[in-house]
């Protein structure tokens, strides 16, 4: 998965994107100090459940109720782990790079909605899921998470382990065509 | 399909996303209790044909364990609710109570 891999197919346009800068937190996410240096590293506030702020590369997603996922450029990493052990020193808390365990996909195109749609258990519906939510769910047999970039982009993530298989399924999802259900 | 809503999530999620944990409720013999108390502890599982409380784990989500209380028979869903309670919370009761008149938690358990 070295260089940038794309497959084009009328629904959709598959992309394997770049390394990205991921952070997993856990801790309080209602603790005042925690909250405050999420919006000093992403500009973001602490997301409601089921939810992500991401602009670009950087935002936060809501993990779990103790759990989030901060997203940020690659090289950025290592001074924001370093920002949060110091405002959070002596509270409980852990934060870890988790950049390289992870891979990341684009789906853009008119049938974004049904490539996903074909391969997780959500609804995926416009009045169900837009921009602003975002999903942990299972894509095929993995587990994978994602989030509307725009109307027509998904982004998606998954453990870089399972990575040649979720661009794979992707690339079948929008190569077998529409099924018109949305 | 079961679909279970996660407590901890908010997530209506399908069968496929949860992995299945098993008898709720269960009281944990441990050393000093006796070779009874413990092989049932272990393995002795209530099988009802009717209302049952379950643990299930939202895997393929948010990761927590919650547990749910549903019909063996009719795959109806009474409610489901935060795994950190020794017995169903009162609405959970309530809840099945008006759907199943005559049944109670301490009859089944
Ligand atoms: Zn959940």
């Amino acid at each position: 998965m070295a260089e940038a891999m794309q497959k084009t197919s009328p629904m959709a346009v598959v992309t394997a994107l770049g390394p990205r800068g991921m952070i997993t937190l856990r801790g309080d996410l209602a603790a005042s100090k925690l909250k405050a240096v999420c919006k000093a590293l992403t500009g973001a506030d602490i997301p409601a459940a089921g939810h992500a702020t991401v602009v670009k590369e950087t935002g936060l997603a809501w993990m779990s109720p103790d759990e989030l996922l901060i997203m940020l450029p690659h090289a950025e990493v290592p001074a924001a782990i370093a920002k949060i052990d110091a405002a959070l020193k002596g509270s409980h808390y852990l934060a870890v790079d988790v950049s390289d365990a992870r891979a990341v996909f684009r789906v853009c195109g008119s049938g974004a909605r049904e490539v996903m749609g074909k391969l997780c258990p959500v609804d995926l519906h416009p009045d169900q899921f837009a921009p602003g939510q975002f999903r942990r769910t299972r894509m095929g047999q993995i587990a994978a998470a994602f989030w509307m970039r725009d109307a027509a982009t998904f982004e998606v993530v998954c453990f870089r382990s399972v990575a040649d298989y979720a661009f794979d399924l992707l690339t079948v999802s929008a190569k077998a065509g529409p099924v018109g259900y949305y | 399909m079961l679909t279970l809503t996660c407590p901890y999530c908010g997530t209506h999620a399908d069968e496929t996303e949860l992995a299945p944990g098993g008898e709720a409720h269960l009281k944990r013999f441990g050393p000093g209790s006796s070779d009874e108390d413990f092989e049932d502890y272990l393995f002795r599982r209530a099988n009802p044909k009717g209302v049952h409380f379950e643990r299930w784990r939202h895997a393929y989500g948010c990761g927590k364990w919650f547990l749910a209380a549903r019909c063996t028979t009719t795959l109806e869903v009474y409610g489901t609710y935060p795994a950190q309670t020794t017995e169903p919370p009162e609405h959970i009761l309530e809840t099945i109570a008006a759907k199943r008149p005559g049944w109670s938690w301490e009859a089944d358990t």
